[in-house]
């Protein structure tokens, strides 16, 4: 009989506890806004920010109380996760402008030399931080791969030339690393933008030349040659509005050194 | 006044000399797991904290006003761990109804917290050393803020190691529980220094 009493005060224990939570439970329920979960399970769930919210949990309950409106801020998720959130919320949705991200530079300041040995942490961040980085060129990708390991979707590789090389079919614009590169290297472009200057050096023409075969020189051939007016040069790097650009490709046949690259590459649907 | 210093060095003995995480080696699965980022690390530090000082609050008395009359001492563990378990679980639904910004900030790391061996330790512990209810919550919070300690520390390191190149054999855990094995080692410092000032 003398284990009955400590069964039982366990057993009581227990009782006392489940009772207890399922009255808390059903007491202190916090009620889920409905629309919240079917919102949540359109979206892609990559949780990149790209809508400018801090996930794909804080968008889907922007959307399901009524603080957004946009149903097509989701741009991992393209066109196709738009109109389903649309439909859930019963509003119109506009076209997904999708983006893809590219890296300005060619890593063609020599690769195989250095500046000098750098041996301190691997990271882009810390390499730039002694004197711009071990490459000759101070505008270049470093090519430690920060923007690698930010990336959620591991679209990005570095190449042979040491630069980081962003897959567009993997790329899901979401614009992380934009912000991680310490050199600002990475941009968006929309995907129907097709003509892109693949360098970042503000140096003048021939301090290019000395230590890259392939940085722009600010020489202006592109600028006299476009139909459209649409290249500048500003700080000696040509810019490319592309409000006025048709996506020609003149720029790209004139350029002496070939750092105006031009191609289909962001044609397609990639985000599949 | 002498029982003022008391309760003070019982209180650092918490965070220092006696550190849970580095000189007791309870509660290394959150200190390893949620270690990774300054942020995390802080936020599993206050709730384990909090969790701590409400596991205290409710199983000293449970230990004397139900066990010892019953002579049922022996059922400590058991007990503990099931209110233990029970208490986390109404908390996390209380501060998601009542305080959300609360839940948002601690509600990811109350369910790891739920067994965590540390909140059993510091309240089996409390008992066995004979402390009164006030002591054992001044213990409890101090080993709460130690356990803080330890992580916020602890994801200092880390964040170092993370850019660091390990040999391939060490990389991961290996190398991060030889960082433990160090930070700890230097908590050993601490052991004798109460001794030395209360003599």
């Amino acid at each position: 009989m003398e284990i009955l009493i400590p069964v039982l005060i366990l057993l009581a224990t227990a009782v006392i506890c489940a009772v207890l939570l399922t009255v808390a439970s059903i007491f202190f329920a916090v009620k889920e806004n409905e629309k919240f979960a079917p919102i949540r399970e359109c979206l892609p769930g990559a949780n990149c920010g790209a809508c400018g919210y801090s996930g794909c949990d804080s968008y889907a309950k922007a959307l399901a109380e009524g603080e957004e409106t946009n149903p097509s801020l989701c741009i991992p998720g393209g066109d196709g996760t738009a109109k389903n959130v649309a439909a859930i919320l019963g509003v119109e949705a506009a076209d997904v402008v999708e983006r893809v991200a590219y890296v300005a530079c060619n890593g063609a300041c020599r690769p195989e030399e250095k500046k000098y040995i750098y041996t301190g942490p691997k990271t882009c961040h810390a390499a730039n931080m002694s004197f711009s980085g071990d490459r000759f060129c101070i505008y270049a990708c470093l090519g430690y791969g920060d923007c690698m390991k930010a990336c959620p979707r591991g679209a990005i590789e570095i190449n042979e030339n040491g630069v980081a090389d962003i897959n567009p079919t993997k790329c899901i614009g979401c614009g992380i690393c934009v912000d991680v590169c310490p050199n600002g290297l990475i941009h968006l472009i929309k995907d129907t933008e097709r003509v892109v200057v693949k360098c970042n050096s503000r140096k003048k023409g021939a301090d290019v030349r000395k230590y890259c075969s392939n940085g722009c020189i600010a020489c202006g051939k592109c600028v006299k040659n476009c139909p459209e007016g649409a290249i500048t040069l500003v700080d000696n790097l040509a810019v490319i509005d592309y409000d006025k650009c048709t996506g020609c490709g003149t720029c790209k046949d004139v350029c002496p050194v070939g750092c105006i690259h031009e191609g289909c590459f962001l044609c397609g649907s990639h985000f599949e | 006044m002498e029982y003022l210093k008391q309760l003070t060095l019982i209180l650092m003995a918490g965070v220092l000399v006696n550190n849970y995480v580095l000189q007791k080696f309870l509660g290394i699965c959150p200190f390893l797991g949620v270690s990774k980022k300054f942020n995390q690390a802080f936020g599993m530090g206050i709730a384990v904290t909090f969790v701590m000082l409400v596991a205290t609050a409710v199983t000293y008395p449970l230990y004397f006003y139900l066990l010892v009359p019953n002579k049922l001492e022996y059922l400590e563990t058991i007990l503990f761990i099931l209110v233990i378990a029970a208490l986390v679980q109404f908390v996390e639904i209380v501060l998601k109804k009542f305080i959300p910004a609360l839940h948002a900030a601690l509600g990811v790391y109350l369910p790891l917290i739920t067994t965590n061996c540390a909140v059993l330790g510091v309240t089996l512990n409390n008992i066995t050393d004979g402390y009164n209810f006030l002591e054992s919550m001044i213990s409890s919070l101090g080993v709460g803020i130690g356990f803080l300690l330890a992580m916020v520390l602890f994801a200092g390191v880390r964040s170092r190691i993370e850019n660091c190149p390990a040999p391939e054999c060490m990389k991961g855990l290996p190398v991060t529980l030889v960082a433990a094995s160090i930070v700890s080692l230097a908590f050993l410092g601490f052991s004798g220094v109460f001794e030395t000032l209360l003599a």
